[in-house]
């Protein structure tokens, strides 16, 4: 078998004292969307923030594909093909879907140090095509984020992940605020992630939502992994008394 | 279709003008969000007017006019400076007294016998550094850029007054600042200063609605976490600006000196807050993300008109600072009702 896409070995992290994650495995196969469960606390957000380069792990190895690898800034998570969708913080309110697409990744006309002239034209071209290839038709580019639904800005968000080609999509919450409808959609677009070659991880409080589009849970408590089986193999009361 | 129209019977009455009012406000706030200056442009063209009439023609002259612009790019690169902190979501209160220091110092290397050129740019490192030195703490301590520029406001106005040694020194008769001072343009409407400020201005402009950095600003100041976890270098864009904003006043305050021709110790007191008001009169928002350069230079104007056209049309001059203050506060309250109510809209929908 070849190995793991992410495989997180003895994972230590410890905030002022507390002991967040303490001595966490983790393995993501390639093609199979993880639910992550938990109760508040129990260190999914940190595992999470670790893999997307927001937290340097205290203790511990990620390998990807075999390889060890550093994740210092979410800019090396997301060269590595690792994007995060996070409940609310992704997204500026008072910037055009465009812009918001593109952020620290414009495409530029002319570069000098990094520091350049965007090509606008080629952001609003692309901007479009990213959206439409998430099925989400809006009016413009140019909307503003803050005139859309919480529907519309998570589509947005996973159109940017989608965009940039990312092989693990990580979503933290995806589903906060959403009309049942628009959640529906939601978690479809997550069941249909390995049929676009992409594995998933989705953390959720809801065990319906990781059940309806899951392969694999894996239940955390108190900084540890305490649960770990295929949907195939579980119902919700069992997944519950481990929380 | 007769089945629609009763339908549409049976809504309560008034509904159909509630939801045009909601489009109204939805429209204003695009429209605010997308060019925030444009009710400070309304006001200015209104008041122009209003002097006009009031003044019997001599607002608008060209005497008069020569009075407001050549003042207008001292404040205004401050108000410019000022603005952009502010987009990228901080403050910076000590502009007024890097306004004083930075020519102040760029004077005393004039006398000590240093080329004017490199006196200038040495004085721009000064301001530079003290733009850095603000961001620096602010960012390193996590404490709000309101105290620590409080802070600076004070340093550097008793180090500006220390190394005058107290008495305002003179600049050599002989110092040639034409390239500021000189009059140009069609009835020698402008000073030479007046095509600096344009010129940055308009790079200014440039920097933040078509360069990379200009989103980055943009991102930083309207959404920290979410800017920082698309891989923005928010420390380093903020402490960018930081410099920017203090390397803008210390420029406008050269730009003062060389036409007063002496650094007094006590230029530039008060106008972080004129500044701050520019921002906010322009479209600035308080929470950041939102502004343009054109907003702070019409609210700079615009309180140079309201000064002018006061006396000009004869009114107690005392009156200036209450018209100011009033009209900050109505730019404020205005922005948070529209924010509020657009996002009220948005809940329901």
């Amino acid at each position: 078998m070849s190995a793991p896409l992410i495989s997180v070995k003895e994972m230590h992290k410890w905030y002022a004292g507390v002991h967040a994650l303490k001595g966490v495995n983790f393995d993501v196969r390639q093609r199979e969307v993880v639910g992550l469960v938990g109760d508040n606390g129990a260190g999914k957000s940190t595992l999470i923030k670790i893999l997307s380069g927001v937290h340097d792990p205290d203790k511990g190895e990620i390998y990807i594909e075999g390889e060890p690898v550093k994740i210092g800034s979410p800019k090396a998570a997301m060269r590595l093909g690792i994007e995060t969708i996070y409940q609310d913080a992704s997204m500026v309110p008072t910037m055009s879907i465009a812009r918001n697409l593109f952020i620290g990744r414009e495409p530029l006309w002319v570069a000098l140090g990094g520091v350049g002239l965007i090509d606008h034209e080629r952001m609003r071209r692309e901007s479009m095509k990213a959206l439409a290839d998430v099925d989400l038709h809006l009016r413009s580019p140019d909307a503003l984020l803050a005139e859309l639904s919480g529907g519309q800005r998570q589509g947005v968000a996973i159109a940017r992940a989608m965009h940039f080609k990312s092989r693990v999509l990580i979503l933290d919450e995806p589903t906060n605020h959403l009309s049942v409808k628009e959640t529906a959609k939601v978690l479809g677009f997550v069941r249909g992630l390995p049929a676009q070659g992409v594995t998933g991880i989705l953390i959720s409080h809801n065990l319906h939502h990781v059940f309806e589009s899951c392969d694999r849970i894996v239940a955390m408590a108190r900084g540890e992994i305490v649960f770990d089986k295929p949907v195939a193999n579980t119902s919700i009361e069992e997944v519950q008394d481990y929380l | 279709m007769a089945d629609r129209s009763a339908r549409r019977d049976l809504r309560p009455a008034g509904a159909n003008a509630e939801r045009m009012g909601e489009g109204a406000v939805k429209n204003l706030f695009r429209i605010y969000m997308e060019k925030p200056e444009l009710a400070g442009v309304a006001l200015l063209i209104a008041l122009a007017v209003v002097f006009e009439m009031r003044s019997g023609g001599a607002f608008l002259s060209g005497d008069n006019l020569r009075g407001i612009l050549g003042l207008l790019p001292e404040v205004g690169l401050v108000s410019i400076g000022v603005t952009i902190l502010m987009i990228g979501g901080e403050f910076d209160l000590s502009v007024g007294s890097t306004f004083a220091l930075t020519p102040m110092a760029t004077s005393l290397l004039i006398i000590a016998g240093v080329p004017a050129f490199l006196a200038i740019l040495l004085g721009l490192a000064i301001a530079a550094a003290i733009g850095f030195a603000n961001g620096f703490i602010t960012l390193t301590f996590g404490i709000p850029s309101f105290i620590t520029t409080l802070g600076m406001l004070f340093i550097v106005r008793s180090l500006t007054v220390v190394i005058s040694g107290g008495f305002p020194p003179l600049l050599p008769d002989d110092l040639n600042t034409s390239a500021f001072t000189q009059f140009v343009g069609p009835g020698g409407l402008f000073r030479a200063s007046f095509i600096w400020f344009v010129a940055i201005a308009l790079a200014a402009s440039a920097m933040l609605s078509l360069s990379n950095l200009g989103n980055w600003i943009r991102a930083t100041g309207g959404h920290l976490e979410a800017a920082g976890a698309m891989g923005v270098p928010a420390r380093r864009v903020k402490l960018f600006c930081f410099m920017l904003c203090s390397t803008m006043a210390g420029f406008g305050g050269v730009i003062q000196v060389f036409r007063l021709h002496s650094p007094l110790p006590s230029i530039g007191d008060g106008l972080e807050l004129q500044a701050v008001a520019a921002a906010v009169i322009g479209g600035t928002a308080l929470t950041g993300g939102v502004g343009t350069v054109l907003g702070a230079i019409v609210g700079a104007l615009l309180i140079r008109v309201i000064d002018n056209g006061l006396v000009m049309s004869q009114v107690d001059a005392n009156w200036f600072k209450f018209a100011v203050g009033g009209l900050t506060i109505f730019a404020v309250v205005s922005n948070a009702w529209l924010r509020r109510t657009a996002r009220r809209l948005r809940v329901e929908a």
